[in-house]
């Protein structure tokens, strides 16, 4: 699959040379999974077919998929720009110091790395304000539960990860203070045999809600199978399992951002930065409640998402406190975004430790 | 010691589910090798059975059909790595690679429709009051057919190997394929029909995957599987029940160190009994080699005290410095890797088949 797409990219390349008097703009992207993961990957895939749809003939795309983060990301990026890509989106957190490196190695080369932080004169980054969701989601979750046990599928112990890790259980805990939450860690993006394992593992533990920050829909599967689990789709809607055991899901949308970047790059107005949007300007969306929810607690989430929409509720307002149970936020006071975005530690209420 | 909600029967019966996709492929790999052929197209072929067999039993609604699908994908596309190393001579490495790549590509082109379907599902036997039995009933009496299967076809390898004349013709192909030649057999075909064996083999891993451990249709789901039953193969000395004993350990230490965190347990708690229990398992089964007038194998005794040193030193200091933190989460994912390794090295008998991975031509 990847060889295909080398090549194809590389049959691309050489045509665009070819035709350089009115060379389109070549797009690449970098994925971390298959596009058919139905999750992560699937997203960014479809944010590239808008960019194609909305551009026509005037952009290429290209794209190579499950690219291990390490030392192969750099080649496959290296390629790309040789080949003649002029924005190149890299589309996963492990891929941020390889996208640095190519990054300085083609300096007229536009770089644009999905939820990293470091930032070069050639790479932008950006990312979603996926806590808002987890938000919502742990509202719901923490109502649902019977058991009072909501287990939680980690992939790696970055920021990202753990920021949906307290968003979550914060929301969760305010509307059931017994909740409890189990959280196993993968170490894998995408690795459907071992994301349904880990949550088989939760279910024979107790746990009646599973929540994923995994690629893949393996995790929905093994819940369909356990039967009275709930589950939320992760980074794309996973509606073929609704209504049960998936009862919402977190959507990222990426499409308005891919077109709006390469039409920046087409007006010579690109430059490195930063963006980070939430549920207001779409980039996260809620999917669906189903019916297996009951009505007043749709009614209630659905009232919380409004309010982080609006700009009236921050998920991170004081008072919280840390898991030492040392003071986080005060009263009334909200999470600024250099913390959240460098979040390396559980709030108060979550037991276990974070890997580091 | 602390288990809270943790379940060591749910534990076991899971580990032989975990572990049942690698087992099979992996076995049919060790038949290929033996044959000497390296085919390392195993994760291709492993992709490729998970895709027909998924099509399969959705499609005529029967997960039988899907296996027997499952079987049929692989084999067929082993078949293709015959024509190439076995007809045309190419380079078993080289197209082993090729192998795998192209069918990570043609089951995600298969399995365009299928994603988000459901299967129909394997049910579990039921032997009633045996699998109501407490603790060995559901491990014993309670799992799906196939892990019957897979445990049944390697004790038929074994045997076939072991005792059999078309075992060791196989094995004669493999440790001297020119002998083997010399001597009138048809080195080819034995080699031919050894491939197959083992693309069928990795194709029902595959569709394992796909149909029982996951299940469902997602691309590329195999995530490596196929590599770690080559490296079981290799590490297991290319012996059938040592390779049950490798499949089943990183299934079920994968499925332990999930439990572990999931139930909260403190690594540096539980360390020191694994240590010591796996060492003297170790012992005892040296001692029991012993009182049957066997040899002692004085690296394993060695190994086998150690492993019981380590522990009681690991358990002492925990009782002497009760704040000790390490990066239990990452050491955890790990482990299934490090203690499969681990085990089968220190394990380590016997060497490759002779003839592994090399050319043969009736001229040469």
């Amino acid at each position: 699959m990847k060889l295909k797409h080398l090549l194809a990219s590389a049959t691309l390349g050489l045509a665009t040379m070819a035709v350089a008097q009115d060379d389109p703009l070549t797009v690449g992207f970098v994925y971390v999974g298959p596009v058919g993961d139905g999750g992560w990957t699937y997203e960014h895939n479809q944010g590239r077919l808008a960019v194609e749809e909305h551009f026509g003939d005037a952009v290429e795309t290209v794209f190579v998929e499950s690219v291990p983060e390490g030392p192969d990301a750099v080649r496959v990026m290296q390629q790309m720009a040789l080949n003649g890509a002029d924005l190149i989106f890299t589309t996963s957190f492990g891929y941020m110091d390889q996208t640095i490196e190519v990054a300085s190695q083609f300096p007229d080369v536009m770089f644009e790395h999905a939820t990293g932080y470091k930032r070069t004169d050639n790479v932008g980054t950006y990312s979603a304000r996926f806590y808002e969701g987890r938000a919502v989601q742990g509202h719901i979750a923490g109502q649902m539960t019977e058991s009072n046990i909501i287990g939680y599928i980690g992939s790696f112990p970055i920021p990202e990860v753990i920021r949906g890790i307290n968003a979550a259980y914060i929301h969760a805990q305010e509307v059931n203070p017994d909740v409890e939450f189990k959280i196993v860690w993968v170490y894998t993006w995408f690795d459907p045999a071992k994301e349904a394992e880990a949550a088989r593992t939760l279910i024979d533990q107790g746990a009646d809600v599973i929540l994923q920050h995994t690629d893949s829909t393996a995790p929905q599967a093994a819940a369909a199978e356990a039967g009275n689990v709930y589950t939320f789709g992760q980074a794309s809607d996973m509606a073929e399992f609704a209504p049960m055991p998936r009862i919402s899901s977190i959507i990222d949308n990426w499409a308005p951002y891919y077109i709006d970047r390469v039409q920046a790059v087409i007006d010579g107005t690109w430059e490195s930065d930063d963006t980070w949007d939430g549920i207001g300007p779409g980039m996260v969306g809620i999917g669906e409640m189903t019916d297996a929810i009951p009505e007043e607690i749709r009614a209630s989430a659905t009232a919380l998402k409004d309010s982080i929409a609006a700009g009236e509720y921050h998920p991170f307002t004081g008072p919280l406190n840390k898991q030492d149970g040392s003071v986080w936020l005060e009263e009334g006071e909200t999470a600024d975004d250099g913390t959240l975005l460098g979040m390396n530690f559980y709030v108060e209420g979550i037991t276990g430790d974070i890997p580091q | 010691m602390d288990l809270g909600t943790f379940s060591p029967v749910l534990l076991i019966a899971s580990l032989m589910v975990a572990a049942t996709p690698i087992l099979l492929a992996s076995i049919g790999e060790l038949v290929a090798e033996r044959a000497g052929v390296l085919n390392l197209g195993v994760e291709g072929m492993m992709i490729t059975g998970a895709v027909c067999g998924f099509i399969l039993a959705v499609e005529i609604g029967n997960p039988w059909v899907g296996f027997l699908g499952a079987a049929l994908g692989g084999a067929l596309l082993s078949l293709l790595f015959a024509l190439l190393t076995q007809i045309l001579l190419s380079n078993q490495v080289a197209t082993g690679l090729a192998l795998t790549l192209f069918g990570l590509g043609l089951s995600a082109l298969l399995g365009q429709g299928y994603i988000g379907v459901r299967a129909p599902s394997l049910p579990r036997v039921d032997l009633g009051p045996l699998s109501d039995l407490p603790y060995v009933g559901r491990i014993v009496f309670g799992q799906d057919l196939m892990v019957y299967i897979s445990l049944a076809l390697v004790a038929a390898v074994w045997a076939v190997l072991k005792y059999t004349r078309a075992g060791l013709i196989l094995r004669a192909v493999g440790e001297n394929h020119a002998a083997a030649h010399a001597l009138g057999y048809n080195v080819v075909a034995v080699r031919t029909a050894a491939i197959a064996f083992g693309g069928a083999c990795a194709g029902l891993g595959g569709g394992y995957l796909s149909l029982v451990r996951v299940p469902q249709w997602t691309e590329g789901m195999t995530a490596g599987a196929g590599w770690i039953a080559l490296a079981i193969v290799v590490f297991a000395s290319w012996r059938p029940w040592r390779l049950l004993l490798g499949a089943y350990l990183f299934g079920g230490i994968t499925g332990l160190q999930l439990n572990i965190q999931a139930g909260g347990l403190s690594l540096l708690n539980i360390l020191p009994a694994i240590l010591i229990s796996v060492g003297i398992v170790t012992l005892l089964v040296q001692l029991f080699r012993h009182l049957r007038g066997g040899p002692v194998a004085r690296r394993t005794m060695i190994t086998g005290q150690l492993l019981v040193a380590a522990g009681i030193v690991l358990a002492g200091l925990n009782r002497l410095f009760p704040d000790m933190r390490i990066d239990q989460a990452f050491w955890l994912s790990a482990s299934p890797y490090l203690v499969t390794i681990l085990v089968l090295v220190v394990m380590s008998a016997g060497r490759a088949p002779g003839s592994l991975g090399k050319t043969f031509h009736a001229s040469t």
